[in-house]
């Protein structure tokens, strides 16, 4: 047998009260591709950035190649041979492409030698990995597909023989990542070890050698990806039977309740970032608009939920035009709830309490006090039955809204919106960083409010997640809807539409 | 307007101008690095006092100098630990540093010197006189064209230093890895980390380099331009110096020509002291205040959006 490339022996590391890893022991075969698997906040970012010397491991030794090192600084990993990209990218972006590759590689107290000798490295790298990209564009200029592979040629460029990966597929077209996965694979062939760490299981059976599955910060279970199943990855995940796709009903839709018509909405510098859209949403249906982020789908939420006006265009609902209404609260009021994409930077106020949290936006409801009077009792009472409901753990009305974990903070967000007995539910992202129990149970709640006969709007760039809920589904790309399909379109129906290749165009 | 003034007032304008550049050099190291520095003010008028302390003590510009630099870096270091290690507001950070110096200097002075927060007048060894070129007596004393010389050609040592520390400092920003990391650094300083390069090391020596620079102004205040110290005398130049930096959009050339159109402007202002227009007498204050009108009618609507560092006064934290 090889000597394996990374030997991670007993890491252990708290952080306060967290015990981020606990024992972990794992180990990476040579010229493989290694998956990691497991829920938010099950230790897998941590361990590899105690591998990638971000942080330190409080016990436990660690061998590449065989050989013990001390890993203090990304220096040391670097100087071991080993690269990360991480999932928020570490690229400076007015520099260009040749800058950010020679920053902390530069050889000399000049960069002219560096700069030529990245430049001509590049070019070899890029041939022999299918990562071609122009050394002399800004980074800033660049798609997000294209400043990965920039971060993977910096890994390279500094002698990168295992390459880690933290999620690097949220922010790519299916497109997109079929070609990182292709790069990947080369890489693989050519001897190079690569770890990738997902909660994707599609992409751990997809390109995977092993697996690792961790849960609470231990590592549960180390599979062949050929001898394993999605069902059984999920259920070492989290450690009990999911179900996968959600069980409905087809929709019974009724009368329209959200009728948008011509909706354009410009930036600062008039760009179009949602230009002419239309659709409806009737009670009883969800609707779902599918698309990588940012091709106007948050301008979209923003345009209906009145936190901006459009440039242009209608938008009726329950019959009336609400277009020009740009007050959330005066849009709650009639009838329509919103839980937004960024539930820390509008859902909630991290460092208020569950309870206050719980009532923003409704803290006008006259069941919560007069006047200007706020019912403490009455908020504290509303809060612990929403959080009995909505199985929110802890079932604490006074902890800080930060200290619940990422699912249960959505679930305080969708009790007090779904409790505000909406006619229209407008939810973008609902499951973006909630573990796989939580999105069981948010999209069984999201599926009964349309069976109770209201109207859903749902937006997300997990595909998985607009297919198993959506009656209907909308693909936006580049400000505009590229077509509508049903519920049984196919993956690559969609990826297609989702890199604005349009069948009906064609 | 008598033309004849033109070259006194272009001389003047460079003389004014030294300080502003230097100041503005020093703020655009430190905030390429993404650290603040609203205390160019109060190093600048740190060294000013020092340099006249240590020059009438010790009878030498130079020990002046270098004591100026010491100080002004020791003020640097307090506003480095308060902004890098303690990820303190920098912009408070920096005014303390104004209020300290501006205090200090007053106190210690009057304690000194007893001459109410003066320092001494300096004699002319114990300063920065205008360099003695070969030939330059034949240069400025030409018919005709001698005035126009002295703008070039009649200023000491630290003017041209401070002329030659723009393309310096341009070039070093732009062609060396120390440029190419102070400018990641103060971009996007996880990037940094990552890449294996110590943030804190970077941010430190940046604000060590704004150290040097003000306190080469300051002692360029008080031991070139003036003949001692006295309260107050850095008058602004720190804060014209950070509007500079806005205007130059944090590069080193376009800092040099706003430097000397601010210094122009200043110039312009002390020669029109008790100008009047029309029969009304113009207050100093209107040309004293152009600069920074300037600044916000040509931001607000002619050379548009001015984009400071990202990471500019933002502490690093290594949590994510």
């Amino acid at each position: 047998m090889t000597t394996p490339a990374i030997e991670l022996i007993g890491i252990d590391k708290r952080f306060g009260a967290v015990h981020a890893n606990i024992d972990v022991n794992l180990t990476i075969a040579q010229g493989s591709i290694h998956g990691i698997i497991g829920e938010n906040g099950a230790g897998k970012s941590t361990l590899m950035s105690i591998l990638f010397g971000f942080y330190h491991a409080d016990k436990g030794e660690i061998k590449v190649k065989g050989q013990p090192v001390r890993i203090k600084s990304s220096t040391d990993a670097i100087s071991h041979g080993i690269g990360m990209v991480h999932q928020h990218f570490m690229l400076v972006e007015p520099f260009t492409v040749l800058e950010n590759v020679i920053l902390g590689a530069e050889g000399g107290a000049l960069i002219g030698p560096a700069l030529a000798k990245a430049r001509a490295s590049l070019k070899h790298l890029s041939d022999e990995y299918e990562l071609d990209v122009d050394p002399d564009a800004l980074i800033a200029d660049l798609p997000v597909g294209l400043q990965q592979r920039v971060e993977i040629l910096k890994a390279l460029y500094k002698g990168a023989e295992v390459l880690i990966l933290d999620e690097p597929t949220g922010v790519l077209t299916p497109a997109e990542a079929d070609h990182l996965f292709r790069i990947l694979k080369t890489l693989r062939d050519e001897g190079k070890t690569v770890i990738l760490i997902t909660h994707k299981l599609r992409e751990i059976m997809a390109i995977t050698d092993q697996v690792s599955v961790m849960r609470r910060g231990e590592v549960v279970a180390n599979f062949a990806t050929k001898d394993t199943n999605v069902e059984q990855l999920a259920e070492a995940m989290v450690g009990r039977r999911v179900l996968l796709r959600v069980d409905k009903t087809p929709a019974k839709p009724g009368d329209v309740l959200l009728d948008v018509r011509n909706v354009t909405w410009r930036d600062k510098n008039k760009v179009a970032r949602v230009d002419n859209v239309s659709f409806t949403v009737r009670k009883g249906e969800i609707v779902g608009i599918a698309g990588v982020s940012g091709n106007g789908q948050s301008e979209l939420l923003d345009v209906i939920t009145g936190i901006t006006k459009a440039a242009s265009g209608e938008v009726f609902f329950k019959g009336e035009d609400v277009a020009a209404i740009d007050d959330a609260g005066e849009l709650r009021r009639r009838g329509m709830a919103h839980v937004p994409e960024d539930r820390h930077h509008r859902g909630l106020i991290t460092s208020f309490s569950a309870a206050e949290s719980a009532i923003l936006g409704y803290q006008y409801a006259p069941d919560l006090g007069k006047g200007f009077r706020l019912d403490r009792d009455a908020v504290i009472k509303r809060v612990r039955r929403e959080m009995e409901e909505f199985d929110v753990r802890p079932p604490d009305p006074f902890l800080k809204s930060a200290k619940f974990s990422g699912g249960n903070q959505q679930k305080i967000i969708l009790a007090r919106e779904i409790g505000s007995n909406p006619d229209l539910l407008v939810i973008g992202q609902p499951t973006r960083g909630v573990d796989i129990g939580a999105i069981e149970f948010i999209h069984r709640r999201i599926i009964a409010l349309r069976d109770a006969g209201k109207a859903i709007l749902l937006v997300s760039v997990e595909l998985d997640e607009i297919r198993s809920l959506s009656d209907r589904i909308l693909v936006m790309f580049a400000g505009r809807v590229m077509g509508e399909r049903g519920p049984d379109a196919t993956e690559g129906d969609l990826g297609l539409l989702m890199a604005g290749v349009s069948k009906e165009a064609a | 307007m008598d033309f004849s003034i033109l070259p006194e007032i272009l001389s003047s304008t460079i003389r004014m101008s030294v300080p502003l550049i230097l100041a503005c050099l020093a703020g655009l190291w430190s905030e390429r690095s993404g650290v603040v520095d609203i205390g160019l003010e109060g190093k600048m008028l740190a060294g000013a006092f020092v340099a006249a302390s240590a020059a009438a003590t010790f009878h030498s510009p130079w020990i002046g100098l270098a004591l100026a630099i010491a100080v002004s870096i020791a003020f640097s270091l307090i506003h480095g630990y308060a902004a890098i290690n303690q990820r303190g507001n920098q912009v408070v950070s920096g005014v303390a540093i104004n209020m300290l110096a501006a205090g200090l200097a007053v106190v210690i002075g009057h304690s000194w010197f007893k001459q109410g927060g003066r320092t001494p007048q300096l004699d002319d060894a114990s300063r920065f006189l205008a360099i003695d070129f070969p030939g330059k007596d034949a240069l400025v004393n030409m018919e005709g064209l001698g005035p126009y010389m002295r703008i070039l050609f009649d200023h000491s040592i630290l003017t041209y230093a401070a002329l030659a520390l723009v393309p310096l400092s341009a070039w070093t920003l732009a062609k060396t890895r120390f440029g190419l990391r102070l400018r990641a650094v103060g971009e996007n300083p996880q990037a940094v980390d990552t890449a294996g390069i110590s943030v804190a090391k970077l941010r430190y020596q940046a604000v060590i380099i704004a150290g040097v620079l003000c306190g080469i102004a300051g002692a360029y205040l008080s031991t070139a331009l003036q003949t001692s110290f006295v309260r107050d005398m850095s008058g602004g130049r720190g804060f014209l110096a950070l509007t500079a930096l806005i205007f130059a959009n944090w590069r080193a050339w376009p800092a040099l020509w706003a430097c000397l159109l601010f210094g122009f402007l200043q110039a312009v202002a002390n020669f029109m002291q008790g100008a009047h227009f029309m029969g009304i007498d113009i207050p100093v204050q209107v040309f004293n205040s152009l600069p920074y009108v300037m600044t916000i009618v040509l931001l607000a609507g002619f050379i548009g959006k001015s984009v400071p560092p990202k990471a500019d006064g933002v502490p690093y934290t290594k949590d994510r």
